[in-house]
């Protein structure tokens, strides 16, 4: 019996996707394994809930379904997701180059049980896979601790460091590492955040000015003082002309 | 689908119309002034002679708007030659009466009596003339080729998500699944419909509460739709989609993207001679980067400025958190 969870912020969406299921379970035997009825509700309720598949609308409030998948992404029991969407054909087409798959609504019970006997056969979609088909850029970035996602709001992130394999994430109040490229990042986040040494990227909005550092180290001879965190980063000499443009350019 | 191309029939310009008047008021300002500067060797001098010269017009020039928008109702009804004749005429008239009678009441020197009628008739030819191109530029086969952009535009999305409520139905509740096609084919039949220039505001509300059905069975307890229409009047006449469309992006961009429910008010009443129509919606932040709305809006605008000219208004603003939109037209009823 494959587990199912099901995403979709309409009630007749839902219902009918459990009509479906019913009426392929000779085909395919399936059980529940959960409901939302937004992003941001299934990456609560879906950790710990032993789906296997997800069935996912990508057109939903709170975050869509694109976002969703990259963040479940990190769960290591990540569900296989099959894409659900009324009309959108932008993510139709990046679902087919980045061989995703998916279903049209109204769904037909035919194509339902083909979907899930692959997704039982295959695995979850990759990381990679997932970010190639997005088309913009994600609101949260997140951290899987055991059977929970944590989310953190791109906006709250007041800078990004790469140490060795991983990424220290700064907020005001909090610190996370997260696995991910600070060069990736920096192209996913282009404006909103701008690099001031080959290690870390800042957060412009974040930005209160600059100050001269101690000397003597052969980069450090700026520092950049930052909104809600009293830590200082140096600037590098490589990338303070073009910081002290974006200075300028503040009002 | 082929655009139908009315020909063009020569009406003379409603004289009523605010935007025929404003055009009038300007066209034969401009004209005088031309003349001053003309006339004159520099601009101080250009100045002062445009000064003397709209003492001397503009009374002729308020006589004669107001004999044309008490005519209007006539003009309306003949030929475009008869009624050009007859605006001459008019025109020829009241500047003989007006030369006539100013030297009782001015004693200053005035202008030969025959070239006030001379430049009264080509200046009014020519604003006849430009009036006609301006009819001829906002002719209905312009606002039929607006309206079928519109209708055209109809949301997939919408689409499919309805048809999948349908059969979400189907078994559970076969009768409702039923209404609720009706309701589709309701919808559909009027964005597919030949380009009308007026509808009866009944219909266009009938529409309304179609579209709100729909919805309202997708979005269920997410959608709350306040309707205070007591003081709509049925029977006023509007260009087709004006409201629907307004409705649809209320809750398309108010309602869809937020996870709380969402309130929308749609409220339609009559002042005096004006319809207001206003539909409010939640204005959510992070929805501002979803495109689709200007265009319904911008379309709207631009058919309400063709039946209306500038009559009509349509403007929007946020506050305390709220989109609105707000129409208003002159009230019109059709005929029982």
């Amino acid at each position: 019996m494959i587990r199912v969870f099901i995403a979709d912020d309409e009630a007749p969406a839902r219902e009918r996707l459990k009509e479906l299921l019913e009426d392929v379970a000779a085909e395919v035997p399936t059980g529940i394994a959960g409901e939302a009825t937004n992003g941001l509700e299934v990456l609560e309720r879906l950790p710990g809930s032993g789906a296997q598949v997800l069935l996912l609308d990508i057109q939903m409030p709170g975050m869509g379904g694109l976002e969703v998948a990259r963040h479940l992404a990190l769960l290591p029991e990540a569900p296989t997701v099959v894409f659900v969407t009324a009309h959108d054909r932008h993510a139709v087409e990046a679902f087919e180059l980045n061989a995703l798959d998916y279903l049209l609504k109204p769904v037909r019970a035919a194509r339902l049980a083909a979907a899930l006997k692959k997704a039982a056969a295959g695995g979850a979609p990759g990381r990679e896979q997932l970010a190639r088909a997005a088309s913009g850029a994600r609101e949260y970035l997140s951290v899987a601790e055991r059977h929970r996602i944590v989310l953190v709001p791109v906006r709250d992130v007041v800078f990004l460091r790469a140490e060795q394999k991983y990424v220290t994430l700064r907020t005001r109040t909090q610190e996370h590492l997260i696995e991910e490229s600070l060069v990736a990042l920096e192209r996913e986040f282009a404006g909103r955040f701008v690099r001031i040494h080959r290690n870390c990227l800042v957060s412009r909005a974040a930005i209160r000015g600059f100050e001269r550092g101690g000397g003597g180290e052969d980069e450090a001879h700026w520092l950049v003082v930052l909104e809600g965190v009293a830590e200082r980063l140096p600037v590098s000499r490589r990338q303070w002309p073009a910081l002290r443009e974006l200075l300028a350019e503040k009002p | 689908m082929s655009i139908r191309q009315k020909a063009f029939s020569d009406v003379l310009p409603d004289f009523r119309n605010l935007g025929v008047i404003a055009r009038v008021l300007v066209a034969v300002n401009a004209a005088a002034a031309m003349g001053a500067l003309f006339a004159a060797a520099s601009p101080a001098q250009a100045l002062e002679r445009f000064v003397a010269m709209a003492a001397y017009v503009e009374p002729l020039l308020l006589l004669t708007l107001v004999a044309l928008f008490l005519l209007s109702p006539l003009l309306q009804r003949i030929s475009y030659a008869a009624g050009f004749a007859i605006v001459l005429a008019v025109v020829a008239a009241l500047a003989a009466l007006y030369q006539g009678l100013l030297p009782l009441v001015v004693a200053e020197p005035l202008p030969d009596a025959w070239r006030t009628l001379v430049l009264a008739g080509v200046i009014a030819a020519a604003v006849l003339g430009l009036l006609r191109l301006v009819a001829k530029a906002y002719s209905p086969a312009l606002a039929e080729a607006r309206l079928q952009a519109l209708q055209a535009r109809i949301r997939p999305h919408f689409l499919f998500n309805s048809l999948n409520a349908v059969l979400a139905l189907i078994r559970r509740d076969p009768r409702r699944a039923e209404r609720t096609l009706e309701d589709l084919s309701d919808l559909f039949r009027t964005l597919m419909a030949e380009p009308r220039q007026f509808v009866r505001l009944a219909d266009e509300i009938a529409l309304l509460e179609r579209y709100a059905g729909l919805e309202q069975l997708r979005l269920g307890e997410r959608l709350r739709i306040t309707w205070e229409l007591d003081a709509a009047p049925s029977d006023a006449l509007l260009p087709p989609l004006v409201l629907q469309p307004l409705l649809e992006n209320a809750v398309f961009h108010g309602v869809e993207p937020g996870t709380a429910s969402g309130e929308v008010l749609v409220r339609i009443e009559r002042r005096g001679k004006r319809v207001l129509a206003r539909i409010e919606n939640p204005y959510l932040e992070a929805e501002q980067s979803r495109a689709g709305n200007r265009m319904a809006l911008d379309n709207i605008r631009e058919r309400l400025a063709l039946f209306f000219d500038a009559e009509a208004r349509i403007h929007t603003h946020v506050a305390d958190g709220r989109y609105r939109v707000e129409i208003e037209i002159p009230y019109r009823a059709a005929r029982a």
